[in-house]
């Protein structure tokens, strides 16, 4: 078994940070787990994304046509990734950054305005916080504690004060439960 | 609502003819842009557009074909003036310029733009030089001066383990065959005027067939030196010219008497 | 030592720098820079050798001198950069000096792109620099695997006197994965025998790849082969999955290897008796490995990510006892598992072919003609 996730959005949007953040949580977790960015001139100010696959065992591929769950941060992620999403899989859409709900009926989709609630908590730069605590509250891979740790064992001491910042967006995000399956 | 009229004589600034009208995909504030438009625009001024022949180097301006709007060829890295020998070899009467970074030109073809200097090669290369790698997300480059910061450098540039960085220009000012070497820079509108000039005079060289020519343009990296356009434009004006001073460095004789 | 989540680049850079890397010569090129930049860093904080060349031709060539101390040496580059260097690679073989050398190979040919391919292949693996020599070639397909295989490049390497290559595409270069580094080996102090290093109380020695006299050539080529012949009898690594009862074995290195391992474990699910192996040195070839299965195996498919070069290898293994089809993507594109899936349920439905190439009838199904 694995879960694939697909985190997309802007440069800039951390949506990187997102990803190695939930590739962290797993291994701390003793989960096998691949995390694979879209790189080159992208870099500079264009759209990022990336990939990460956990499991329970050896990890195949990297890279998945069907993820189990997608966090679109702005309008061309959603465009590009809902129609790819597995049935009964996880949408997370920062409603900020779109204008437009959701299509498709078959999804757990979820709208969190994450760019409000990151400047509402104070930081802007916290939304891909926000879309994930969106995401793990929604999706069984792992829970928001192991997520927790992570940032509190690989963020370097130096961005520490910011960890009680990071676990209320976490939270926040958190609260955004979708609804089941119409 | 009222449309003004602009009549044509009020035009005062428009897209030179040898210039795409598209968006580039340079960072914002890049001079690659200014570089590109003058070159345009001396093309345009000389009639020069359906004689040209560019010859694309690798690295940000590996793409300047989609821009220019005249016929190119894409160099392997540094390789640029060996295939500009062979394009004019045949073509002679036509123009045939070069576009190289200084990690294309300064490094990685060194041994090509000597040699193309050294044949007295009637070609133009146009040198831009930013201090670093751009494309590849910054690295040190020939160019890079001595404690700046790059990605590879990354406790700034140790001159004791890699060396001082090259003034090409005073260096193939050196040599027989080069007709015209200048160094120029990007940085304000006088400068940008100066730099233009020079690139007609070095156009006008070639037409004349009286040798190598090369315009070294001092340039700004804001995106990997990490800073802003404006302070980007200050420190190339602050740290780069005092390394590499403004000037001309090989004027041929008979290239002294050009009127441009 | 901890499982630590690691880029590909940065763990293959900092496992040569455990085994005991003495001095590391490159040039800046995409997917494979950030290998370079954790050189630029880590190098000289530990006192040893790092030079940014002004080109993959000045790289191979600092590498060349620097093995003739027998010191151990590495460069990096990705294909662009390794055409550069094919020159100095046939130098450093005729001279039978040991380096190591990792390509992280991009779309191709000619400037291409900086996506993954596996386009590099025949050039690693049957030469690409002039005359007859070998290099041995290494494919990881997860980075533990980059990791292991780039501190056993450096055994194999000195061991044979011989260049070693670590082979991987552009995604496992980026790619992150968790994974262990090897606990820091000292630095060598001693160097080999016949390595020039000033002739103090001894024989000088001479270390050349020229023989004006053909027949030393001839004996130095024969020099090299008897040791090929030797790698070849010692040092053949793969890796079966779902093998035991394989009626139908799939065959893929490095990431469509590693693809093909989820394509074959949904066939499994299916029910199709298929198996993957997944050959770890492309050079010397799982040969006689793949020979052997066609006592068993029904059919083979080859999947690369390229237009079928390593499929050469397999048909000359599998010698037309049994069918060989191919599937591949090219020019940076990267098979996504359902496509194999497809191609297996090919082979299991009895649709794999004798008739003519196995390439050309990939393209026909591709493009529906030749
Ligand atoms: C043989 C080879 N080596 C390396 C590269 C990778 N590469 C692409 S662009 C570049 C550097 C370009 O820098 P520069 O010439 O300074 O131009 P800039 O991007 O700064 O404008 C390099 C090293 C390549 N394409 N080919
Ligand atoms: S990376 Fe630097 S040189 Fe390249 S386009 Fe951006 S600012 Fe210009």
């Amino acid at each position: 078994m694995q879960t694939e996730i697909i985190i997309a959005g802007f440069g800039g949007q951390g949506v990187l940070f997102a990803g190695q953040l939930l590739a962290y949580a797993a291994m701390d977790e003793g989960r096998e787990v691949t995390w694979i960015p879209s790189y080159g001139p992208e870099m500079r100010g264009g759209t990022a994304n990336c990939t990460v696959i956990i499991a329970d065992e050896e990890i195949g591929s990297p890279l998945v046509r069907h993820p189990a769950a997608v966090i679109a941060m702005n309008l061309p992620s959603l465009d590009k990734y809902e129609a790819l999403i597995q049935p009964g899989g996880v949408l997370v859409v920062n409603a900020s950054m779109v204008n437009r709900k959701p299509a498709r009926g078959d999804l757990r989709a979820v709208m969190v305005p994450g760019n409000e609630i990151a400047e509402a908590m104070g930081d802007r730069r916290m939304t891909n916080m926000v879309l994930l605590g969106a995401l793990l509250v929604n999706l069984p891979v792992l829970p928001v504690e192991a997520v927790e740790r992570a940032l509190e064992a690989h963020l370097p001491a130096r961005h520490h004060r910011l960890l009680p910042l990071n676990f209320q967006c976490l939270r926040k995000g958190a609260e955004f439960v979708a609804e089941t399956v119409r | 609502m009222v449309v003004e009229q602009i009549v044509p004589e009020e035009i005062v600034y428009q897209r030179p003819r040898s210039l795409v009208e598209c968006a580039t995909h340079y960072c914002p504030g890049c001079t690659h842009g200014v570089a590109h438009r003058i070159i345009a625009e001396v093309i345009d001024e000389m009639g020069l557009r359906e004689h040209t022949i560019g010859v694309a180097s690798v690295g940000c301006s590996v793409f300047a074909y989609n821009y220019f709007d005249f016929d190119w060829v894409q160099a392997p890295h540094g390789r640029a003036p060996a295939m500009a020998t062979g394009v004019k070899r045949v073509l002679p009467d036509r123009m045939v310029i070069t576009y190289q970074g200084d990690g294309d030109m300064a490094s990685i073809g060194m041994t090509e733009v000597v040699h193309a200097a050294a044949r007295g090669e009637n070609i133009t290369v146009f040198f831009i030089n930013n201090a670093n790698y751009g494309m590849t997300g910054g690295q040190m480059a020939p160019t890079t001066l001595p404690g700046q910061k790059t990605t590879s450098s990354p406790h700034g540039r140790d001159v004791e383990l890699a060396g001082y960085p090259i003034r090409a220009s005073e260096l193939l000012a050196t040599l027989e065959g080069a007709a015209y070497v200048v160094r120029r820079s990007l940085h304000d509108p006088k400068n940008i005027r100066l730099a233009k000039k020079a690139v007609r005079t070095a156009l006008e060289v070639q037409r004349q067939g009286l040798g190598f020519s090369m315009v070294e343009m001092l340039s700004i990296c804001p995106t990997n030196w990490g800073m802003s356009p404006n302070q980007a434009l200050q420190w190339l004006a602050e740290k780069m010219i005092p390394y590499y001073p403004v000037g001309d460095y090989r004027v041929s004789p008979s290239v002294a008497q050009l009127k441009v | 030592m901890a499982r630590e989540l690691l880029k590909g680049n940065e763990a293959i850079a900092e496992a040569a720098i455990r085994a005991g890397l003495q001095a590391y010569f490159g040039y800046p090129i995409t997917p494979q820079t950030e290998l370079l930049e954790w050189m630029a860093h880590r190098m000289p904080e530990l006192g040893r050798a790092f030079v940014q060349a002004e080109s993959e031709l000045g790289a191979i060539n600092m590498v060349y001198g620097a093995a003739c101390t027998g010191a151990r040496v590495m460069t990096s580059s990705s294909s662009p950069g390794i055409s550069l260097m094919m020159e100095g690679l046939s130098y450093i073989a005729a001279t039978e000096v040991p380096a190591v050398l990792v390509d992280v190979m991009r779309g191709g040919p000619g400037l291409g792109n900086i996506a993954p391919a596996q386009s590099d292949y025949n050039q690693m693996v049957h030469g690409g620099g002039h005359g007859d020599y070998h290099t041995i070639v290494l494919a990881p397909a997860t980075i533990q695997e980059a990791i292991d295989l780039t501190v056993l490049a450096f055994d194999l390497a000195e061991k044979y006197r011989s260049i070693a290559v670590v082979l991987l595409d552009g995604s496992l270069g980026q790619m992150m994965e968790p994974a262990e580094l090897p606990p820091m080996r000292p630095v060598r102090q001693t160097f080999p025998a016949w390595a020039a290093t000033g002739a103090a109380g001894r024989e000088r020695n001479v270390l050349t790849s020229i023989y004006l006299d053909p027949p030393k050539e001839e004996e130095a080529n024969l020099r090299l082969l008897r040791r090929w012949q030797e790698i070849q009898a010692n040092e053949v690594r793969f890796r079966e999955y779902f093998m035991e009862d394989a009626r139908f074995v799939v065959v893929g290195f490095g990431s469509a290897g590693r693809v093909a391992l989820s394509a074959v474990r949904q066939a499994r699910a299916e029910g199709i008796p298929v198996g993957l192996l997944r050959p770890i040195s492309l050079s010397p070839f799982p040969t006689r490995q793949i020979a052997a299965l066609c006592e068993r195996a029904e059919a083979f498919l080859v999947v690369e990510m390229n237009a079928g070069q390593m499929l050469e290898d397999v048909r000359l293994a599998v010698n037309g006892k049994r069918p060989v089809e191919f599937y591949g993507r090219m020019g940076g594109v990267m098979p996504f598992p359902d496509e194999i899936l497809g191609e297996i349920r090919r082979l299991a439905a009895g649709e794999a072919s004798f008739e003519g190439h196995p390439r050309d009838r990939w393209l026909q199904r591709l493009t529906g003609s030749n």
